[in-house]
């Protein structure tokens, strides 16, 4: 079971099982007890006999585009998006996208090669849950959450860049 | 000049407890190294062959007098007593200690400074025309649109993790591009449309490196409103698609080529649809707030002090030949631009004492209202000075090292620190500009070869701009030896060209003769009123090739 960091750096535990894509020619293994998150595209093939599952989520990787659910998002209880290296930014623009573009309201969540000093700019793309990879101090997850407590531009966070919150 | 306000103070504080904070635990172990190298790319720090390598960033290269003392302050209590101007207007030291560096940003943040985002992969210093808001000729002053764009990119939570890195140049003038921003990933050329109205001609996807190419425009007019939305749909669309297997395919030029430009440009229009309107989007009133804070000095009521230069000029043939190249005309009647060089022969280009720093914030007070600014080409301007106090100016610049009157000429070389300090490098580059300065010592012949650009870069990375020098020099490794590639015809002003490569390399002692039998060429073949690019544009590579390689 993961630990898992929430927005304001406390700690929780839960059951989310992250399916990983199956092989050419393979099935899923979907565990039958606990929530799963399965690949979008997946999810989306199989849209009629996922749909009513509460206990059904999706997970992009970097290169996957969110715009394959598009307005289906909120269908969704929980969506994953992996980070197959710390250095690969292209999970960033997917959270924006996810919560800005498609208006997604459920849990975001951080996952893969997550490390400490990414986490506030996950939370600023609209990453609401995050797992440390297992090597990492969680403890210090909740001061690297917040490092700056002021920000210049807008992102998911806010909407107003600092040039409009100045004039007001 | 941009002054900070509580919001920038507070940020810039914060920024220096982030990264003590990441640097203690790098030193204890908690960070790998791989883990630490992106986050302290991000604060200008390198490990580099002796020691680290902290590149100080001037935003679009304005400096303060209080800024330049503190740098000079910083240079000599962390470092050897010398920094490096950078051919991106930044400030290198090449000794500091890596345990020392969280307080060598407190004490630069003390004066509002920073190293942030002067490396690694994400959006770098903006840089622009060091004659902003003092030329005639200029669209708008170019700097507020600059500090805009720094405050947007500063810890931009999207783009702190592209594919490679990331550089935006503006431009103002109509006549000249000193920014260079046809060679950058977004040049942003400053035009106005049919109705008057101030906007930018978007160029992307140009660049130098190891595949150099002229930046195509994907936009012929944005409105100066949606300058933000604009960049951030273009690098978002970079963010998503630029390519990630290959370091030598990642920046946004390789994508730009491989969707053509009108694709490109199509993917942001697309993207920028649902964001232009977002509260991201500048009013008048924001632009006029950061125009404020470049608003011009007291001026004096003057006129041109044209006799009294004229007599000047009679009565000293040095001052003369200073006037001729190292100042430049002022929009304002009596004052002039003026350029301390720091190009004498014997000193790496660009290389600057602490106590040189501290002459220069002496001059800029006294002279030019205590502002200087970083050029491109490794000098440093003062945009305000009174003419009728040039020749005072010009006595106290001569026994500083700073006014060596080679400014344009092929002296004036551009040239990365090179093999004598950095890991990357193939070759090492200031020998190489010392020795053809050496041979080409004397003034008159240079006055008489015109303007020529001689950049030398130590490796295909290219810091010291090659690909765009009309003669451009390349330090290469073979087999373990050092030697040189030359390539003719680039440049990177509003015709900005590549330039294309003469034929095998020459080790470095053949440099020299090298490059006069070039030159030679160029003697032979000019008409009266071309330059060296001129008659190589005419008469082409081959009587170049024949005369070197004969």
């Amino acid at each position: 079971m993961p630990d898992v960091i929430a927005a304001d750096g406390t700690i929780r535990n839960d059951d989310w099982v992250v399916v990983p894509r199956p092989a050419a020619g393979e099935s899923m293994d979907i565990p039958e007890d606990k929530p799963v998150l399965i690949p979008a595209d997946l999810w989306l093939a199989g849209h009629e006999h996922f749909a009513a599952k509460p206990s059904v989520g999706v997970w992009f990787d970097s290169h996957d585009e969110p715009e394959l659910l598009g307005e289906k998002v909120n269908e969704l209880p929980l969506i994953a998006v992996n980070f197959p290296r710390f250095v690969d930014g292209r999970g960033y623009s997917i959270g924006r996208l996810l919560r800005e573009r498609f208006g997604y309201r459920g849990e975001l969540r951080a996952i893969g090669d997550v490390l400490l000093d990414q986490l506030q700019f996950m939370k600023r793309c609209g990453f609401d849950s995050y797992v440390l990879r297992a090597d990492k101090d969680i403890a210090k997850a909740p001061k690297c959450l917040s490092f700056f407590t002021q920000t210049y531009q807008a992102a998911t966070d806010t909407d107003q860049p600092l040039f409009r919150r100045r004039a007001s | 000049m941009y002054v900070y306000d509580e919001h920038d103070r507070q940020i810039a504080a914060e920024r220096v407890a982030q990264f003590r904070d990441q640097t203690e635990r790098a030193l204890v172990g908690e960070l790998s190294e791989e883990e630490f190298l992106p986050l302290r790319l991000q604060n200008g720090l390198y490990v580099q062959r002796l020691a680290p390598m902290l590149r100080i960033c001037i935003p679009y290269g304005m400096l303060r007098s209080e800024q330049l003392r503190r740098l000079a302050r910083v240079t000599r209590d962390y470092d050897k007593g010398y920094a490096h101007f950078t051919t991106r207007t930044n400030i290198q030291l090449n000794w500091p200690n890596l345990e020392d560096v969280p307080d060598i940003l407190a004490e630069l943040a003390e004066v509002e400074m920073h190293a942030n985002q002067t490396s690694g992969n994400c959006i770098r210093n903006t840089t622009t025309d060091p004659f902003s808001g003092v030329q005639v000729d200029e669209i708008a002053d170019p700097r507020p649109y600059c500090e805009i764009i720094r405050q947007w990119s500063t810890f931009h939570p999207e783009f702190a993790f592209l594919p490679r890195k990331f550089k935006i140049a503006v431009n103002a003038s109509e006549h000249t591009d000193r920014a260079a921003i046809r060679v950058h990933d977004i040049g942003l050329q400053l035009v106005r449309n049919d109705q008057g109205e101030p906007g930018f001609r978007v160029h992307v996807g140009g660049g130098l490196g190891r595949t150099p190419m002229v930046g195509p425009v994907i936009r012929d007019f944005l409105p100066e409103l949606d300058l933000l939305t604009y960049l951030e749909a273009i690098v978002r669309v970079y963010n998503r698609y630029g390519r990630r297997d290959n370091k030598f395919k990642a920046r946004i030029k390789i994508l730009v080529k491989a969707l053509s430009p009108e694709g490109f440009a199509e993917k942001v229009e697309a993207e920028w649809a649902h964001i232009k309107d977002s509260p991201s989007r500048l009013t008048p009133e924001v632009v006029s707030k950061f125009q404020g804070y470049f608003t011009e000095p007291a001026y004096d009521a003057l006129d041109n002090a044209t006799d009294l230069l004229a007599t000047q000029r009679f009565e000293n043939r040095e001052f003369d030949k200073w006037l001729t190249h190292n100042v430049n005309s002022h929009k304002k009647p009596g004052y002039a631009i003026v350029t301390l060089t720091l190009k004498k022969t014997g000193t790496p280009p660009g290389d600057v004492t602490d106590f040189q720093l501290e002459q220069i914030a002496d001059l800029a007070d006294e002279y030019s209202y205590g502002e200087a600014r970083a050029t491109h080409e490794q000098n440093v301007v003062l945009a305000d000075v009174r003419q009728d106090r040039l020749f005072e100016l010009w006595q106290k610049l001569v026994p500083l090292g700073f006014a060596t009157a080679n400014l344009n000429t092929l002296n004036d070389v551009i040239c990365c620190p090179g093999g004598d300090f950095c890991a990357l490098a193939n070759a090492k580059s200031i020998p190489v500009a010392e020795a053809i300065q050496r041979r080409f010592d004397d003034l008159d012949f240079l006055y008489d070869l015109g303007p020529i650009d001689l950049n030398i870069s130590g490796c295909m990375n290219a810091c010291g701009h090659h690909h765009v020098g009309n003669i451009g020099v390349l330090g290469v490794d073979k087999k373990g030896e050092e030697f040189y590639q030359i390539s003719l015809g680039g440049s990177s002003h509003h015709d900005a060209t590549i330039g294309k490569i003469l034929g095998p390399s020459f080790a470095r002692e053949e440099m020299p003769e090298v490059i006069a039998k070039l030159i030679n060429v160029y003697v032979e073949n000019r008409t009266e009123e071309e330059t060296f690019l001129d008659t190589y544009r005419r008469v082409g590579l081959d009587p170049f090739k024949e005369r070197v390689y004969a």
